[in-house]
């Protein structure tokens, strides 16, 4: 699905990425964990597309196709939905719009008409009550005076109805209280299936004990420098970064 | 041409209309011809006209209206709203198309040129004749209207929708309504005053509107201006508020080739408070001109003003929001912004907010900015699968949804939503999702 071969990437002449290598098959929920400044943003930006990213060497395919020459929306319509750390507020754009116009570019996109309004209004209310949101909450601009909580809830919401093949969650977890992190993360499970794969990026153990992944990797200085199954990220509760680094350098 | 040979050329096309109704009103008439024949169309040396030229105008002819029947005109492009409907086809009042119902006590609603005694009382005391060339040529020949009259604590739950409606004609008819509202102690009531039309209309719209509140009264006033982008639409708001009343602007510019709305907001009474909202898009060539004046004369008086531009193509905005606060007007509070949004580099905007103050206890702010759509906000919308454009559209339409959403009347609001986005670019291709 996706396919990250020894990328290095610059932000302002300074490498982050330093020859970075990840395979995500259809399926797997992978959990990218790593010490403040290994580069976790900064690997969530550059599949997202975000300016000011320079791609000095390697390659990221997604089903086979070069990533980094589609532009954002096509790397959306294509499947690749990426889940925000800090989902902005766009005031005056209200959620009902947002959805519509994302769901009928990606059903262009895959050669279907545009959604029957009755059709969509029921996709919408579905996912919704699943999210525990109000409906009222359509016609609310995106993001705009949410708490940090309704905001990710929102991120997942828009996942559910545009149903990636694969989910890159940036923190998802991050300020999030207990009872909102188990409705993001039921939403997250909910999204579980064998032919769509979920990457995690987080800074959190917490987060795995309610989706559980199948791997693990640690991100150190630009690379993966170990990766395991689910008790990795145990260990790495207990006992730190360090060790892992330490380990690496030897 | 001279102005002299202009005005009586323009004098002598209303002439019939001078000498209609009453004497008291014929010698009012009189002495507004005789101030028209004297300021003439402003020119652009009045500071107040810098921006705006209207010599081209001076150049047309018009004739008065001929009874139309546009019934279905009228319902093509009625807002459908659940109102006290008054219908003007070409600013005579079509009884016809118009639904009066059953008013609540102490409230009178009544066509203007059948009642002209009615007026009496009203005509003329908010808005004075020489304000400009064009309120002056409005009381010499003004054709019908309307008079809204609220008797102290007279609350109108129902909105009072005055349609307006262009026909095209032959030879462009000068439109000239006359709208007055006399709210009494604590009355309350809404106004739409709608203006659309034939998409060929190329008339000239002549409006001049007097709010009177006394103490207490609560009037918010819609005015939605869609005209044909031939059309040329010249109006002037004027409001005189006693003590804690409360006036309620929601001033939306979509249509005409040249339009220009003046509000003049006299705060007289302690407690007054009056809100601006503005929303201008252009298109093609238009020229929107918006001017607002507040005058605080009084202490504890508060103004806000939040106008927003959208200018496309080669389209002209002009915004001139002026507060002053006279001596001895402590503890006042004035607020204005006025933002731009330009999609095309030939689009212009002159915008000057100002404030002039002197009194010494007061709180003030005023900015006005010209900006881009926010990248941020552009990139998340993309990245979820959302094209560049009808991102941008979103944006822009969200721009003036900041506006937009503080219109309370639900099918106004849906509306007018709908109309911008309609004449948004079509690239942005919206028009599926509104």
């Amino acid at each position: 699905m996706l396919e990250v071969k020894d990328l290095r990437v610059s932000v302002e002449d300074k490498e982050i990425l330093k020859g970075l290598t990840l395979t995500i098959n259809p399926g797997e929920v992978h959990a990218i964990m790593g010490p403040n400044g290994a580069g976790k943003s900064t690997l969530s930006a550059v599949i997202a597309g975000r300016d000011g990213y320079e791609v000095t060497g390697g390659s990221i395919t997604f089903e086979g196709e070069d990533l980094l020459e589609m532009e954002i929306e096509e790397r959306a319509r294509a499947g690749m939905l990426l889940g925000f750390q800090y989902p902005v507020e766009i005031p005056g754009v209200k959620n009902v719009y947002l959805l519509k116009a994302a769901l009928n570019a990606k059903r262009e996109h895959l050669g279907l008409p545009e959604i029957e309004a009755p059709e969509f209004m029921k996709l919408v209310r579905e996912k919704l009550q699943f999210m525990k949101m109000d409906n009222s909450f359509l016609h609310r601009s995106v993001n705009e005076g949410f708490s940090g909580g309704e905001k990710k809830r929102n991120e997942i919401l828009q996942m559910l109805i545009l149903e990636p093949k694969l989910a890159l969650l940036d923190e998802i977890d991050s300020g999030l209280d207990i009872d909102a992190l188990k409705i993001v993360s039921e939403g997250v499970n909910s999204l579980r299936d064998a032919g769509r794969s979920i990457v995690m990026v987080t800074h959190y153990q917490r987060l795995l004990d309610y989706i559980v992944p199948d791997h693990i990797h640690v991100l150190s200085d630009g690379k993966i420098i170990k990766s395991g199954d689910k008790s990795l990220a145990l260990e790495l509760e207990k006992r730190g970064y360090d060790w892992v680094i330490e380990e690496a350098a030897q | 041409m001279s102005l002299a040979e202009f005005t009586d050329q323009w004098l002598s096309a209303v002439t019939p209309q001078i000498s209609e109704g009453p004497g008291w009103l014929t010698d009012l008439r009189q002495g507004a011809v005789e101030q028209f024949a004297v300021l003439g169309l402003p020119h652009a040396r009045l500071e107040n006209w810098k921006y705006t030229d209207v010599k081209a105008l001076a150049k047309r002819s018009f004739t008065l209206p001929k009874a139309a029947d546009a019934e279905a005109l009228a319902n093509e492009k009625s807002l459908g709203l659940n109102a006290i409907r008054l219908v003007f086809v070409d600013g005579v009042f079509s009884e016809s198309a118009s639904t009066l119902g059953n008013l609540p006590a102490g409230v009178q609603v009544l066509p203007l040129a059948k009642n002209a005694n009615a007026a009496k009382p009203v005509l003329g005391q908010v808005a004075a004749a020489n304000f400009s060339g064009f309120t002056a040529l409005n009381l010499a020949a003004f054709q019908d209207g309307v008079l809204i009259d609220l008797a102290a604590n007279a609350v109108l739950e129902q909105p009072v929708y005055l349609q307006f409606v262009a026909t095209e004609q032959e030879n462009p008819v000068l439109v000239q309504p006359r709208i007055l509202i006399k709210a009494g102690t604590h009355a309350q009531a809404t106004i739409v005053e709608h203006y659309a039309g034939s998409e060929e209309s190329a008339n000239l719209t002549n409006v001049v509107t007097e709010v009177d509140l006394a103490d207490g009264a609560n009037i918010t006033h819609y005015k939605l201006q869609q005209e044909s982008t031939k059309q040329y639409h010249i109006a002037s708001l004027h409001v005189e508020q006693k003590r804690d009343s409360r006036f309620t602007s929601h001033n939306v510019c979509l249509g005409g080739k040249l339009a220009r709305q003046d509000i003049q907001v006299e705060l007289s009474g302690e407690g007054a408070e009056v809100n601006l909202n503005g929303l201008y898009l252009g298109n093609g060539r238009q020229h929107l001109d918006n001017h607002t004046l507040v005058n605080h004369n009084a202490p504890h008086t508060n103004s806000n003003e939040d106008y927003k531009g959208i200018l496309n193509d080669r389209s002209r905005g002009v915004f001139n929001g002026r507060a002053v606060v006279h001596k001895d007007a402590q503890k006042i509070e004035a607020h204005q912004s006025n933002a731009n949004l330009l999609l095309s580099d030939k689009a212009e905007i002159d915008t000057k907010p100002e404030l002039e103050i002197y009194a010494d206890d007061v709180k003030c702010s005023h900015g006005s900015t010209t900006g881009q759509l926010d990248e941020n906000a552009l990139f998340a919308l993309r990245s979820r699968g959302i094209g560049e454009e009808m991102a941008r559209g979103l944006l822009t339409l969200a721009f003036a949804n900041e506006v937009i959403d503080r219109i309370e009347i639900s099918a106004v609001h849906d509306r007018i939503e709908e109309a911008v986005a309609g004449r948004l670019p079509e690239k942005f291709n919206l028009k599926g999702l509104v």
